[in-house]
């Protein structure tokens, strides 16, 4: 095995394991109980340096081999997959039904199991929600290696706590993901975004409002700004039928004002995250122009030149910041757009950052309900043995 | 009630009383026994006290004390809950949310809008709609529902098809923790850093806490809304033009299906003019803006005519929309113009085994000489059987409660569950082991455990076997400290 897959983040795993399948996976973590070993799963690797490293790998559980579309029911609109799946190829196995699962592939290669161990989610979320949303049912290998299951094949179902919830965007810290079944939608038969490039934060801020607050129904509503004091470029992504888009599209080139453009292509930012070190950013809707504009302010301070965008139409930014940045100055806008985010009613978490910039900040910053969080953990994986340290609050 | 446990709610009468408002604490009888069952009336517990908290502060005062007493709680909104998911506990405080109805923000820029638990859910909508706005949940019980049971039960509705559930819908909670704290999951932004505790609070059924203020997503109203009322020969005619819908890429704002039986009871009660023939009856709903509902609408009347559909109407206004709609939301209660009693079942199924499910229940039926009348969520499979029976007749409510179980375990057969709406509650506790294993639902009540160790939060509910929390599963050798200590029952 090559050396560079044995390490997460910095941290050289005592083992790698690849099972499978379930039962692989329940085995192991069976003996890591046992032997009291700490865990952390990866499908792809995409995302294994997010959030912050785990204080110590014994074992990790690669789930790639686990990569099947077990159950396609296209009359039902769900599939259930194991955890290994990319989200590319899950893509082209429900495009000859008419069908996907409407997440955007954020991070190109993820894997099931990594977008909802992330609740990583793109500008579709306007409409169809996160992978939360979309999640109806889980098998997850409790720390202690029992295989265990919520929710079910059915999109409507409250039978028992749905554990999903919980799954998602945990970091695998409550257990390792060996099933997920998800609701599908029907791909659109047309697409087309509308793009207008605005001037500053109030321009962008009134035509995000006017789209949100017309009757367009638009999938999703993104804002892109790749420095700090540029214009800002306002994408509205239109889904349907094709008569219905073109109408639609009209609509929203009027909103959006002179200058507006459409076409069938994405813009080349679209569903992409900013980097290499990225933060996300979260506030009130009707905050975000005025956060933007705080923004620019503390990158100037800090001396960064942050790339922005993101879900303006929901309140999610994403900060891109270059390689090169220094990490004090890193360290420093983050700092400042964490005050920025709590004013606007959010939050920033540092997502991906060097351990050079991650030394001089805490990744997650203050957490709402920490208290119980650790409680949940603490019956879950009651050794902290599941990618400990990674989490909110060293969880 | 045992002298000991009366005692014990006089004195937590007595300790309520100045911390509440003036007549917010009920101890007479007869007032008491107003609260002995919510929606679902076959179960009946009179509790030890009512209590009507009217702010954050005194809700948690009342926690607290409970916490203190080792009493159990139970939170009720408007009590129409169908899983007895507002039963009181007899030795219990019932925590009434009436009180808490204050609409505190329609903040349309953020769309959002802060409300009181005890908030009907239609009156959301009320406020929100002179903005162009509406809540998107509507439960058939939306205009006596409260939003706090919304929260709890995580209710759906008809147009949950398109636009998911309570939970889909919830940004924030401010929750009474079981251990007495104030705790904020989520608020008006989205992603807060953590687990999903909210995610997993609604729905949890008032067990993992008592909500005091939510903040909910506002929808923007659509541009155009379309409905249709289609008459078939037989379910069958009617299911496979709902296939034929979903099976063309169409995600209608509802599809309803009812039955011949149901059709009856629905004409009998508020004269809704269905076409008196048909063995079964679509409403397909389409909503959103007008140049796509406009060309998916008459796609859908196409699908409806090439399965058989005798009759199409389509609502002229919303008045005639409203008249469809009264015939499918009034069902459960119209049945009573056909039967004295009657048992409502939520089970769900995936969508397309709805044929044979439907044939399987006919027949179950038919075998056991108990009618069922069907009402049901086509588009995503939640079937709401109503299994008709006479109390008066000795065994008849036995036989129709054997036909609701039967009905359930089709539901699970065919890889369904036994709740989409509803919730467990009571009712179908006994249910969870059909469904879920052992270790499913131990792992469910290890989060319970996380909040509520002492299991003081409207036990008995969802699990028909508590998990007594900090036991090694499969080890128990005595009684836990809580049981031993009368503070905790295995109930």
């Amino acid at each position: 095995m090559p050396s560079e897959t044995a390490l997460v983040d910095g941290v050289r795993a005592g083992s790698v394991l690849r099972p499978p399948g379930q039962d692989g996976v329940a085995a192991a973590l069976r003996a890591a109980a046992r032997d009291r070993l700490t865990v952390v799963a990866t499908g792809a690797r995409t995302k294994l340096d997010w959030g912050c490293p785990p204080s110590r790998v014994d074992l990790l559980v690669d789930l790639s081999a686990m990569d099947s579309v077990i159950e396609h029911v296209a009359g039902d609109l769900v599939v259930r997959v194991q955890p290994g799946v990319r989200l590319s190829d899950l893509a082209a196995a429900l495009a000859p039904a008419g069908q996907r699962l409407a997440v955007d592939e954020v991070v190109p290669g993820s894997t099931v199991g990594g977008v909802v161990s992330t609740a990583l989610a793109g500008p579709s979320r306007l409409l169809y929600g996160t992978i939360r949303d979309l999640l109806i049912g889980i098998t997850v290998v409790r720390a202690d290696g029992v295989v265990t299951r919520s929710g079910g094949k059915v999109v409507k179902n409250v039978a028992g706590y749905d554990l999903g919830k919980l799954y998602a965007g945990a970091f695998g810290t409550l257990g390792v993901i060996t099933e997920a079944i998800f609701r599908l939608h029907p791909l659109p038969e047309a697409a087309e975004w509308v793009s207008a490039d605005l001037a500053d934060e109030a321009a962008a801020g009134a035509a995000v409002a006017a789209v949100l607050d017309s009757q367009v129904m638009a999938s999703a509503l993104e804002i892109s700004r790749p420095s700090p004091e540029g214009p800002i470029t306002v994408t509205v992504l239109l889904e349907g039928v094709a008569p219905g888009v073109r109408a639609r599209s009209a609509t929203v080139s009027a909103l959006l004002g002179q200058g507006a453009v459409s076409g069938d292509q994405a813009p080349a930012w679209w569903a992409r995250l900013p980097g290499p070190v990225t933060l996300k950013l979260t506030a009130e809707i009707a905050a975000v122009p005025g956060l933007l504009r705080r923004l620019a302010q503390a990158a100037a301070r800090a001396d960064v030149a942050p790339d922005l965008r993101g879900s303006a139409g929901v309140g999610v930014l994403f900060a891109g910041l270059p390689a090169h940045t220094h990490p004090a100055a890193a360290g420093r806008f983050v700092v400042a757009a964490r005050a920025h985010c709590r004013d606007a009613g959010g939050a920033a978490v540092l997502l991906r950052a060097p351990a050079t910039v991650r030394a001089t900040v805490d990744a997650w910053g203050p957490v709402a309900g920490l208290a119980l969080m650790r409680r949940v953990k603490d019956e879950l994986d009651p050794d902290h043995r599941m990618a400990p340290g990674r989490f909110v609050g060293g969880i | 009630m045992p002298a000991q446990a009366a005692q014990a709610a006089q004195a937590l009468a007595d300790r309520l009383r100045p911390l509440l408002d003036p007549g917010a604490v009920l101890t007479d009888r007869q007032q008491l026994r107003t609260y002995e069952c919510d929606g679902l009336a076959q179960f009946r517990v009179t509790p030890a006290l009512v209590v009507f908290p009217r702010t954050t502060e005194q809700g948690q005062a009342v926690v607290r004390a409970c916490i203190e007493e080792g009493v159990p709680y139970v939170a009720r909104g408007s009590g129409t809950g169908l899983s007895g998911g507002a039963l009181p506990h007899a030795d219990g405080v019932l925590i009434v949310t009436a009180q808490m109805r204050a609409i505190h923000e329609v903040d349309v820029a953020n769309q959002r809008a802060v409300v009181d638990p005890g908030v009907i859910n239609l009156h959301v909508t009320r406020a929100a709609t002179p903005h162009g706005y509406y809540y998107a949940p509507d439960p058939s019980s939306q205009q006596v529902c409260s939003i706090g049971g919304n929260v709890a039960e995580n209710s759906g509705g008809a147009h949950c098809l398109k636009y998911g559930f309570t939970v889909n819908h919830v940004t924030g909670c401010e929750v009474v923790t079981p251990d007495g704290e104030i705790v904020q999951m989520g608020g008006k932004a989205v992603d807060p850093p953590g687990y999903d505790l909210l995610g997993a609070f609604v729905g949890s059924e008032g067990t993992l806490g008592i909500t005091t203020r939510v903040t909910l997503r506002l929808l923007r109203l659509p541009e155009t809304v379309q409905t249709l009322l289609a008459g078939f020969a037989s379910t069958d005619h009617a299911g496979a033009a709902v296939s034929a819908i979903i099976g063309a890429g169409v995600v209608p704002a509802a599809v309803e299906m009812m039955d011949a039986l149901a059709i009856e009871a629905a004409e009998a009660a508020v004269a809704c003019g269905y076409p008196a023939e048909a063995g079964a009856v679509l409403i397909v709903e389409l909503d959103g803006p007008a140049a796509e509902v406009e060309h998916t609408f008459a796609a859908v009347q196409q699908h409806c005519r090439d399965h058989g559909a005798f009759e199409i109407r389509v609502a002229a206004d919303a008045a005639e929309r409203a008249l469809f709609w009264k015939g499918r939301k009034s069902a459960f209660a119209a049945v009573g113009r056909i039967s004295p009693d009657y048992i409502v079942q939520d089970g769900v199924i995936p969508r397309t085994a709805l044929p044979e499910v439907l044939r399987r229940i006919a027949a179950l039926s038919g075998e056991r000489g108990v009618r069922v009348a069907n009402v049901f969520h086509a588009g995503d499979g939640n079937l709401h059987p109503l299994v008709l029976f006479d109390d008066a007749v000795e065994g008849q409510g036995e036989q129709a409660e054997e036909v609701s179980g039967a009905i359930l375990d089709l539901c699970i057969e065919y890889g369904g569950s036994i709740t989409g709406e509803h919730g467990v509650g009571s009712d179908k506790a006994k249910y969870m082991p059909r469904m879920f294993t052992d270790d499913d639902l131990d792992t469910m009540q290890m989060l319970r455990c996380a909040f509520d160790p002492a299991g003081l939060s409207n036990p008995g509910k969802i699990f028909p076997t508590p998990r007594l929390c900090g036991e090694v599963p499969g080890r128990r050798k005595e009684a836990h400290p809580l049981t031993r200590a009368g503070q905790a029952d295995a109930f």
